[in-house]
């Protein structure tokens, strides 16, 4: 079983990697960007039984490691 | 004899430096591997600068799961004295022995350079040597030393006098050096025996590198 964690600087969180693309994109001619997150996203391949277990044992990796939840917020896809 | 116990993770590269600085302040010091699971009797433990784990994931967030950081945390819990100086800065903010957390500087440059810091507050056992105020010149090398913390969060510091340094001109006007909330450079818990800081003090302890102003911040723990 996969899965996959999107971890994001939090809503309000200054983004300096996401505000410095936003810009980059914006002097290539891309005017109608108006925001840019850049975040990461970690795949990992679990020895899970079922979707829910693994979606348990993911979110206690998130919490305690993958993010740091005083500045990031993460989300979790279970992919069979 | 004051005794200091510095520890060294995989990347830690400030360890001998600091090993140096305080034995040239009158410690004993012993360094101590990231695996071990029990810290020597000591007065202080300082997690030095570098980059542990090659600042894999996020600075700091791996080293702190480390062996020795259980014992660090019972350390510190019982209030024993603990410095944070840069990546050790990153190590306790990801373990939660200090509020906050540390992000990318805001320019995304490594900076490395001499920076004027002002001293916030001085009722801490490492600033009690420093007056509240005073301009110090002391080296900082990060690329993520932009401390946030929220609202709610940096009012409890200012209420508690947590915060140690904000970076600053020569003449002690505050300026951005990296983004940080309110150009926090440092601070220390609610109790008072845990603190971090992003510049390296340990680096400024011979006038032939430039500055001494580090011995004063450091001595604070020999008092």
């Amino acid at each position: 079983m996969k899965a996959v964690v999107n971890v994001f600087l939090k809503e309000g969180v200054l983004d300096p990697q996401g505000k410095a693309t936003r810009h980059a994109l914006g002097s290539l001619g891309f005017n109608n960007v108006n925001e840019v997150r850049i975040g990461k996203q970690i795949v990992i391949d679990l020895g899970a039984s079922s979707k829910e277990e693994a979606l348990k044992e993911v979110e206690k990796m998130s919490e305690t490691l993958l993010a740091n939840t005083v500045i990031e917020d993460y989300n979790i896809e279970i992919i069979e | 004899m004051k005794k200091a116990v510095v520890l060294r993770f995989p990347g830690t590269n400030c360890e001998f430096d600091t090993d140096y600085a305080l034995k040239k302040l009158g410690f004993d010091v012993e360094v101590v591997w990231h695996k071990e699971e029990k810290l020597p009797e000591c007065d202080l433990v300082v997690v030095p600068g570098g980059f542990s784990y090659g600042d894999y994931l996020r600075s700091g967030s791996i080293a702190r799961f480390s062996p020795i950081m259980n014992a660090v945390t019972k350390f510190a819990n019982k209030g024993g004295y603990v410095l944070g100086i840069c990546n050790g800065f990153q190590i306790l903010t990801e373990a939660g022995l200090l509020p906050g957390a540390l992000k990318r500087n805001n320019s995304l440059h490594f900076i490395s350079k001499f920076q004027h810091i002002k001293v916030i507050n001085n009722d801490n056992k490492f600033l009690q040597k420093c007056e509240v105020g005073e301009v110090l010149n002391i080296p900082v090398a990060h690329a993520d030393g932009n401390y946030y913390i929220d609202d709610e969060g940096l009012e409890k510091l200012k209420a508690n006098n947590q915060i140690l340094i904000q970076y600053c001109e020569e003449n002690g006007q505050r300026v951005v050096l990296n983004g940080s909330v309110e150009s926090i450079g440092g601070v220390c818990n609610e109790n008072k025996n845990v603190f971090g800081l992003m510049p390296h003090p340990e680096r400024a302890i011979e006038l032939a590198l430039g500055s001494i102003d580090g011995i004063k911040m450091l001595e604070g723990f020999k008092a």
